[in-house]
Protein backbone atom coordinates (compact mmCIF):
# COMPACT_ATOMS: atom_id res chain seq x y z
CA UNK A 1 0.00 0.00 0.00
CA UNK A 2 1.35 3.39 -0.91
CA UNK A 3 1.45 5.79 2.01
CA UNK A 4 2.71 9.28 2.45
CA UNK A 5 5.73 9.77 4.69
CA UNK A 6 7.78 12.63 5.93
CA UNK A 7 11.42 12.40 6.88
CA UNK A 8 13.69 14.94 8.54
CA UNK A 9 17.40 14.46 8.99
CA UNK A 10 20.05 16.54 10.71
CA UNK A 11 23.56 16.63 9.29
CA UNK A 12 26.72 17.73 11.06
CA UNK A 13 27.63 21.41 10.61
CA UNK A 14 31.25 20.58 9.74
CA UNK A 15 30.35 19.67 6.15
CA UNK A 16 30.90 22.04 3.27
CA UNK A 17 27.96 23.20 1.15
CA UNK A 18 28.89 20.78 -1.60
CA UNK A 19 29.08 17.81 0.72
CA UNK A 20 25.65 18.69 2.06
CA UNK A 21 24.22 18.96 -1.45
CA UNK A 22 25.79 15.64 -2.33
CA UNK A 23 24.33 13.90 0.71
CA UNK A 24 20.88 15.34 0.06
CA UNK A 25 21.08 14.21 -3.55
CA UNK A 26 22.09 10.72 -2.42
CA UNK A 27 18.93 10.36 -0.34
CA UNK A 28 16.75 11.84 -3.07
CA UNK A 29 18.06 9.36 -5.62
CA UNK A 30 17.80 6.53 -3.10
CA UNK A 31 14.14 7.35 -2.65
CA UNK A 32 13.31 7.75 -6.32
CA UNK A 33 15.24 4.62 -7.30
CA UNK A 34 13.35 2.51 -4.80
CA UNK A 35 10.07 3.67 -6.32
CA UNK A 36 9.12 6.56 -4.08
CA UNK A 37 7.60 9.74 -5.39
CA UNK A 38 8.95 12.89 -3.76
CA UNK A 39 6.08 15.27 -3.03
CA UNK A 40 7.84 18.12 -1.30
CA UNK A 41 11.25 19.10 -0.03
CA UNK A 42 12.28 21.80 2.36
CA UNK A 43 15.73 22.93 3.27
CA UNK A 44 15.59 24.35 6.79
CA UNK A 45 19.28 25.12 6.63
CA UNK A 46 21.53 25.60 9.61
CA UNK A 47 19.66 25.65 12.90
CA UNK A 48 20.64 25.80 16.51
CA UNK A 49 20.00 22.54 18.34
CA UNK A 50 18.02 22.67 21.57
CA UNK A 51 20.69 20.50 23.19
CA UNK A 52 24.11 19.34 21.98
CA UNK A 53 24.25 16.14 19.90
CA UNK A 54 27.69 14.54 19.45
CA UNK A 55 29.13 17.74 20.93
CA UNK A 56 27.68 19.83 18.08
CA UNK A 57 25.42 22.75 18.89
CA UNK A 58 24.14 23.41 15.36
CA UNK A 59 22.87 21.16 12.63
CA UNK A 60 21.79 21.22 9.03
CA UNK A 61 18.12 20.23 8.73
CA UNK A 62 16.50 18.82 5.62
CA UNK A 63 12.93 17.61 5.16
CA UNK A 64 11.57 15.33 2.43
CA UNK A 65 7.93 14.38 2.01
CA UNK A 66 7.30 11.39 -0.22
CA UNK A 67 4.83 8.71 -1.24
CA UNK A 68 6.12 5.17 -1.05
CA UNK A 69 5.53 1.55 -0.19
CA UNK A 70 6.28 0.62 3.39
CA UNK A 71 9.42 -1.39 2.68
CA UNK A 72 11.19 1.68 1.30
CA UNK A 73 11.38 3.04 4.85
CA UNK A 74 13.59 0.18 6.00
CA UNK A 75 16.12 0.75 3.22
CA UNK A 76 16.07 4.49 3.85
CA UNK A 77 16.64 4.09 7.57
CA UNK A 78 19.48 1.59 7.16
CA UNK A 79 21.12 4.11 4.83
CA UNK A 80 20.63 6.75 7.53
CA UNK A 81 22.14 4.54 10.20
CA UNK A 82 25.21 3.83 8.09
CA UNK A 83 25.81 7.50 7.44
CA UNK A 84 28.17 9.05 9.96
CA UNK A 85 27.41 12.56 8.70
CA UNK A 86 23.93 12.39 10.19
CA UNK A 87 23.28 13.45 13.75
CA UNK A 88 19.59 12.52 13.86
CA UNK A 89 16.75 11.44 11.64
CA UNK A 90 13.02 10.98 12.01
CA UNK A 91 10.58 9.36 9.61
CA UNK A 92 6.87 9.52 10.27
CA UNK A 93 3.89 8.35 8.26
CA UNK A 94 1.30 11.03 7.60
CA UNK A 95 -2.41 10.52 8.14
CA UNK A 96 -5.03 12.40 6.13
CA UNK A 97 -5.12 15.31 8.58
CA UNK A 98 -1.36 15.68 8.43
CA UNK A 99 -1.39 15.69 4.63
CA UNK A 100 -4.13 18.31 4.62
CA UNK A 101 -2.22 20.38 7.17
CA UNK A 102 1.01 20.23 5.18
CA UNK A 103 -0.71 21.20 1.96
CA UNK A 104 -2.47 24.10 3.65
CA UNK A 105 0.78 25.23 5.23
CA UNK A 106 2.51 25.12 1.89
CA UNK A 107 -0.12 27.10 0.05
CA UNK A 108 -0.50 29.49 2.97
CA UNK A 109 3.24 29.95 3.19
CA UNK A 110 3.34 30.60 -0.51
CA UNK A 111 0.65 33.22 -0.20
CA UNK A 112 2.57 34.96 2.54
CA UNK A 113 5.71 34.96 0.44
CA UNK A 114 3.78 36.35 -2.49
CA UNK A 115 2.32 39.05 -0.31
CA UNK A 116 5.75 39.95 0.99
CA UNK A 117 7.08 40.07 -2.54
CA UNK A 118 4.13 42.22 -3.62
CA UNK A 119 4.69 44.60 -0.71
CA UNK A 120 8.33 44.92 -1.64
CA UNK A 121 7.46 45.72 -5.25
CA UNK A 122 5.01 48.38 -4.14
CA UNK A 123 7.56 49.80 -1.74
CA UNK A 124 10.09 50.07 -4.53
CA UNK A 125 7.56 51.67 -6.86
CA UNK A 126 6.81 54.46 -4.44
CA UNK B 1 -15.72 57.23 63.37
CA UNK B 2 -12.04 57.15 62.53
CA UNK B 3 -11.02 53.67 63.61
CA UNK B 4 -13.91 51.70 62.29
CA UNK B 5 -12.94 48.04 61.90
CA UNK B 6 -15.48 47.05 59.35
CA UNK B 7 -14.10 47.25 55.82
CA UNK B 8 -16.43 48.15 53.05
CA UNK B 9 -15.66 47.50 49.43
CA UNK B 10 -16.96 49.61 46.60
CA UNK B 11 -16.78 46.66 44.26
CA UNK B 12 -17.18 43.06 45.37
CA UNK B 13 -13.90 41.21 45.99
CA UNK B 14 -12.77 39.09 43.11
CA UNK B 15 -13.27 35.57 44.37
CA UNK B 16 -11.52 33.13 42.14
CA UNK B 17 -14.24 31.39 40.26
CA UNK B 18 -13.13 28.42 38.25
CA UNK B 19 -13.72 28.91 34.62
CA UNK B 20 -14.90 25.97 32.62
CA UNK B 21 -11.95 24.27 30.95
CA UNK B 22 -12.15 23.40 27.29
CA UNK B 23 -10.06 21.61 24.74
CA UNK B 24 -8.54 24.17 22.44
CA UNK B 25 -8.13 21.67 19.61
CA UNK B 26 -11.76 20.67 19.64
CA UNK B 27 -12.86 24.28 19.90
CA UNK B 28 -10.75 25.61 17.05
CA UNK B 29 -10.97 22.49 14.91
CA UNK B 30 -7.28 21.62 14.77
CA UNK B 31 -6.92 18.04 13.59
CA UNK B 32 -3.17 17.64 13.33
CA UNK B 33 -0.50 18.82 15.73
CA UNK B 34 2.75 19.58 13.98
CA UNK B 35 5.93 18.47 15.73
CA UNK B 36 7.94 20.94 13.64
CA UNK B 37 6.18 23.92 15.18
CA UNK B 38 8.19 24.17 18.40
CA UNK B 39 6.84 27.62 19.31
CA UNK B 40 3.31 26.26 19.44
CA UNK B 41 4.31 23.19 21.45
CA UNK B 42 5.92 25.43 24.07
CA UNK B 43 2.41 26.16 25.32
CA UNK B 44 2.10 22.58 26.49
CA UNK B 45 5.28 22.30 28.53
CA UNK B 46 6.34 23.94 31.77
CA UNK B 47 9.56 25.91 32.14
CA UNK B 48 11.49 22.71 32.79
CA UNK B 49 10.33 21.37 29.45
CA UNK B 50 7.95 18.81 30.98
CA UNK B 51 4.62 18.15 29.30
CA UNK B 52 1.77 19.77 31.22
CA UNK B 53 -1.03 17.51 32.46
CA UNK B 54 -4.50 17.55 31.02
CA UNK B 55 -5.97 18.89 34.24
CA UNK B 56 -4.06 22.13 33.72
CA UNK B 57 -4.41 22.67 29.99
CA UNK B 58 -7.91 21.23 29.60
CA UNK B 59 -6.93 19.31 26.48
CA UNK B 60 -9.13 16.32 25.70
CA UNK B 61 -7.62 12.86 25.96
CA UNK B 62 -7.62 12.39 22.20
CA UNK B 63 -5.51 15.48 21.60
CA UNK B 64 -3.35 15.13 24.69
CA UNK B 65 -1.97 11.93 23.19
CA UNK B 66 -1.18 13.80 19.98
CA UNK B 67 0.39 16.70 21.87
CA UNK B 68 2.66 14.38 23.82
CA UNK B 69 3.63 12.51 20.65
CA UNK B 70 4.44 15.80 18.91
CA UNK B 71 6.49 17.09 21.86
CA UNK B 72 8.47 13.85 21.96
CA UNK B 73 9.18 14.04 18.24
CA UNK B 74 10.27 17.66 18.56
CA UNK B 75 12.62 16.67 21.38
CA UNK B 76 14.16 13.92 19.29
CA UNK B 77 14.92 16.38 16.49
CA UNK B 78 16.44 18.85 18.98
CA UNK B 79 13.73 21.41 18.28
CA UNK B 80 12.82 21.32 21.98
CA UNK B 81 14.96 20.39 24.97
CA UNK B 82 14.50 17.21 26.96
CA UNK B 83 15.50 19.03 30.11
CA UNK B 84 15.79 22.75 30.70
CA UNK B 85 15.39 25.34 33.33
CA UNK B 86 13.91 28.73 32.63
CA UNK B 87 12.53 27.77 29.26
CA UNK B 88 10.08 30.65 29.41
Amino acid sequence: MVKQYETVFIMTPVLSDEQIKEAVKKYQSLLTESGAEIVYENNWGMRKLAYPIQKKSTGFYYLIEFKAEGDVIATLETAYKRDEKLLRFLTVSLDKHAIAYNEKKRSGGLRKQQEAAQAKIEELAQ
Amino acid sequence: MANETEIKYLTPIAVETQRKKYCRFKKSGIKYIDYKDADFLLKFVNEQGKILPRRLTGTSNKYQKKVSQAVKRARHLALMPYVADLLK
